[in-house]
């Protein structure tokens, strides 16, 4: 049925699929609380975690005001606990995810050909429980405490005896909240994939982008369910004194949270950073004027991470003391997940290979989220190594690792998506000079604060601790740290601006701006309330490629050369 | 459903999205189960001092056997036989709730002889997880009923096919859940 569905519409839905109209014509901005667009969903979500990533960088600030200097006593060690566990659980649940989410609402059925998303009012009922979730978490403000027992809350530093304000108790439930908005969300975006694909848009057509979102929404689902089932025996723990995760003679286990906590926190790392490849994945092809070099190793390698992420949670907690065994199994098991992750960095940088590099900011960021995802990679791979874990948990070493991860990996790749995708959400492009400028002070202001990081670990600051003697190097370094800091500030300032100058009177983008390839380009910019009003036919992963060029299209002649 | 996208498959949103729902399910009722039975080792002896297994097994059988009525009440509903279906669906009403009842008077005998959610890390455990599977049985008989009021009511039709099939998945993963969990609470670590 493929072949012969020539410039198909978007009918293909069964009358009886088609979700129920919208109910949000003619409010004005209150249309915004009621409205079940996926489009709109989609910015709801990302202006939110827009406004959250405000917040945690703030917060990332203050704590590099209080470390600038040693024995500084800027902040009390008591708010210093609470701003560092706010700080990621901020970054992670109300930033990263949210705006991770809300790409793939706006993109995902445009990408697939769909004119509307599989569950409209789930969907809409995700954000909004989403949303509650992280204005409870907030909330506990106004008890006057704020969780302060690090984003993974051990037990039984978390348990009442330890934490007894009420700012755990938010926390759980916020994350409670968000992890079951969030399971909505998933749940659309799968059906969504499986279903509402275009005629001819087979799973090996898909965008890569469609297939790691696809991955990452089952690693949510499978992932986020055993954080809720955790968080509820502890908020057990907590109010109704059961005894989970109690240190005491009632024989519950801390370390039953550790293995509960990791059970998700790993795969979440994943479904953090598959999304970004995605992104990498739709940007490098683009503006390097190549199909992507082994798609199926691309879509593969990514079912293999998602199926890798759920046995190596114990590296963890390899200080912990689980014995050698155990270890060593996870150890290999986490060695072993470098593979599939490594083998996309080669079909990036093959795809840039001998292409016609098209220097736009998009580009610039993809670019640099491979080389300071690859450093990100290798320490984790150093980390896989027990006896180096046992040295290095616990201090800054860790934190510089995975700030390259998911600052220099996920958060560059999501500045790719958003310079790459901005035209498409608004009609036009952000300014490309200042993107340039937020990009070097992004690349600079990134590197000098977490690199020496690095070295701190490697000489023994710990992580966490809210102030530091005046050993040799570390106030030299910490000092280098927290200046890299406020240019990070800089750059994120001079985005935040480019955002707001450029959706008043940025550059008309048009359709298609990039000459770009998959099927959220072949709508104009916005797209309408429908998405579309004709769809190409799909013969390849690149419709729009085939449309422009019959002569060498991908679908008949399988070519996977560059083109003149 | 003549024209099915790329996809091939002729399963609805509902069915497909339900599925995938109930995958997330598991992972909530795995997580539940494991963390009972790493702890089981600090229960000793009290589990098979209070838990009534044979009793347990009795009511354990009125859920069994409500998967194969809602199937039942499926075949009906295909044949159109609404008054069959009626039948069946108040039928597997009744026996969800027999079980709730069943775990009603097992939960207050429980505390009757002190074992509370808070008495030690077996009450805690054991009141979350079968607790848990509890509040799904009462969310599918929401359900349930939902649909069969709205069929006496008239209101159901064929085209709502999809709406009785994920309903039932469901019915039957909280079937499916009480299998696992009465085997690792009754008949495992007693």
């Amino acid at each position: 049925m493929t072949q012969k569905s020539a410039a198909a519409t978007p009918e293909h839905v069964a009358p009886q699929e088609l979700p129920f109209p919208p109910l949000n014509r003619g409010w004005g901005w209150l249309a915004w609380f009621s409205t079940t667009d996926h489009k709109k969903i989609g910015i709801l979500y990302i202006v939110t975690s827009l406004f959250f990533f405000g917040v945690g960088g703030i917060e990332a600030l203050l704590i590099r005001i209080q470390l600038a200097a040693p024995n500084a006593r800027v902040l009390t060690p008591a708010e210093y606990n609470a701003i560092f566990t706010m700080h990621g659980t901020t970054m992670i649940f109300l930033v990263v995810m949210p705006i991770l989410i809300g790409l793939a609402n706006f993109l995902v059925p445009l990408m697939v050909g769909a004119r509307d998303v599989a569950f409209p009012r789930l969907n809409a009922l995700g954000y909004w429980v989403f949303l509650l979730g992280g204005i409870v978490i907030y909330l506990a403000l106004f008890t006057g405490s704020l969780a302060n027992a690090g984003w993974f809350s051990y037990a039984p530093l978390s348990e009442y005896a330890f934490s007894s304000r009420p700012g755990m108790d938010y926390w759980i439930v916020g994350l409670i909240e968000t992890g079951v908005g969030t399971i909505g969300a998933a749940v659309n975006l799968i059906v969504t994939t499986v279903r509402y694909r275009a005629p001819g848009m087979t799973w090996r057509r898909m965008p890569l982008f469609v297939w790691m979102m696809f991955i990452t929404s089952l690693l949510i689902l499978f992932a986020l369910t055993p954080l809720n089932a955790g968080l509820i025996m502890l908020l057990g723990d907590r109010i109704l004194h059961m005894h989970f995760f109690r240190a005491n003679a009632s024989g519950g286990s801390a370390i039953l949270w550790q293995h509960i906590f990791w059970f998700f926190g790993h795969p979440e790392v994943y479904i953090m950073a598959l999304p970004a490849f995605g992104i990498i994945s739709e940007v490098i092809p683009v503006f390097s004027r190549k199909p992507i070099f082994g798609y199926n190793f691309v879509a593969g390698s990514g079912v293999a991470i998602g199926l890798l992420s759920f046995a190596v949670w114990v590296h963890h907690m390899f200080a912990v003391g689980l014995g050698v065994p155990l270890n060593a199994a996870f150890s290999g098991a986490s060695m072993l997940i470098a593979v599939p992750t490594g083998v996309k960095i080669f079909n990036w940088s093959t795809t840039m290979f001998q292409g016609r590099i098209r220097l736009k900011t998009p580009l610039l960021f993809a670019a640099a989220f491979i080389i300071q995802f690859v450093i990100g990679g290798i320490t984790g791979i150093m980390f896989a190594v027990v006896p180096i874990d046992w040295q290095l948990t616990d201090s800054y070493f860790v934190v510089a690792h995975f700030h390259y991860v998911l600052f220099g990996g996920t958060m560059f790749a999501l500045w790719a998506g958003v310079y790459y995708w901005f035209p498409k959400f608004t009609g036009r492009l952000l300014h490309e000079r200042l993107g340039k400028w937020h990009f070097w002070l992004a690349v600079i202001g990134f590197n000098m604060t977490f690199f020496v990081q690095h070295i701190l670990g490697l000489i023994g600051m710990a992580r966490r601790t809210y102030t530091y003697p005046n050993l040799p190097g570390y106030f030299a370094l910490n000092l280098i740290s927290t200046i890299g800091a406020f240019i990070l500030a800089v750059s994120v300032l001079l985005f935040l601006w480019n955002l707001v100058w450029s959706f008043r009177k940025g550059e008309i983008a048009g359709d298609n701006p990039w000459d770009a390839w998959t099927l959220e380009w072949a709508t104009t910019s916005p797209p309408p309330e429908h998405n579309f009003v004709r769809l190409p036919p799909v013969n390849s992963a690149r419709p729009l490629f085939d449309l422009a060029h019959p002569e060498m299209a991908d679908g008949i002649s399988k070519r996977t050369e560059g083109h003149a | 459903m003549t024209r099915a996208g790329a996809s091939g498959t002729t399963m609805n949103r509902h069915k497909i999205g339900m599925l995938f729902f109930i995958g997330s399910e598991i992972f909530f009722f795995l997580t539940l189960l494991s963390s009972y039975a790493y702890l089981s080792g600090a229960f000793g002896d009290l589990p098979r001092a209070v838990l009534a297994v044979p009793r347990t097994f009795v009511f354990s059988l009125f859920l069994f056997s409500s998967s194969l009525t809602i199937w039942m009440a499926e075949r009906a509903f295909h044949r159109r036989r609404f008054g069959a279906f009626r039948g069946w669906m108040v039928l597997t009403i009744l026996l969800g709730l027999t079980f709730l009842v069943g775990q009603a008077i097992e939960y207050t005998e429980l505390i009757r002889t002190g074992v509370t959610l808070n008495y030690d890390v077996f009450g805690s455990a054991f009141f979350t997880l079968t607790g848990f599977h509890g509040l799904h049985v009462l969310t599918g008989l929401i359900m349930l009923s939902s649909l069969t009021g709205l069929s006496f009511a008239g209101k159901l039709g064929p085209e709502n096919e999809s709406a009785l099939a994920s309903i039932a998945y469901y019915w039957h993963f909280v079937d499916a859940v009480w299998v696992a969990v009465f085997s690792v609470v009754y008949l495992i670590f007693v």
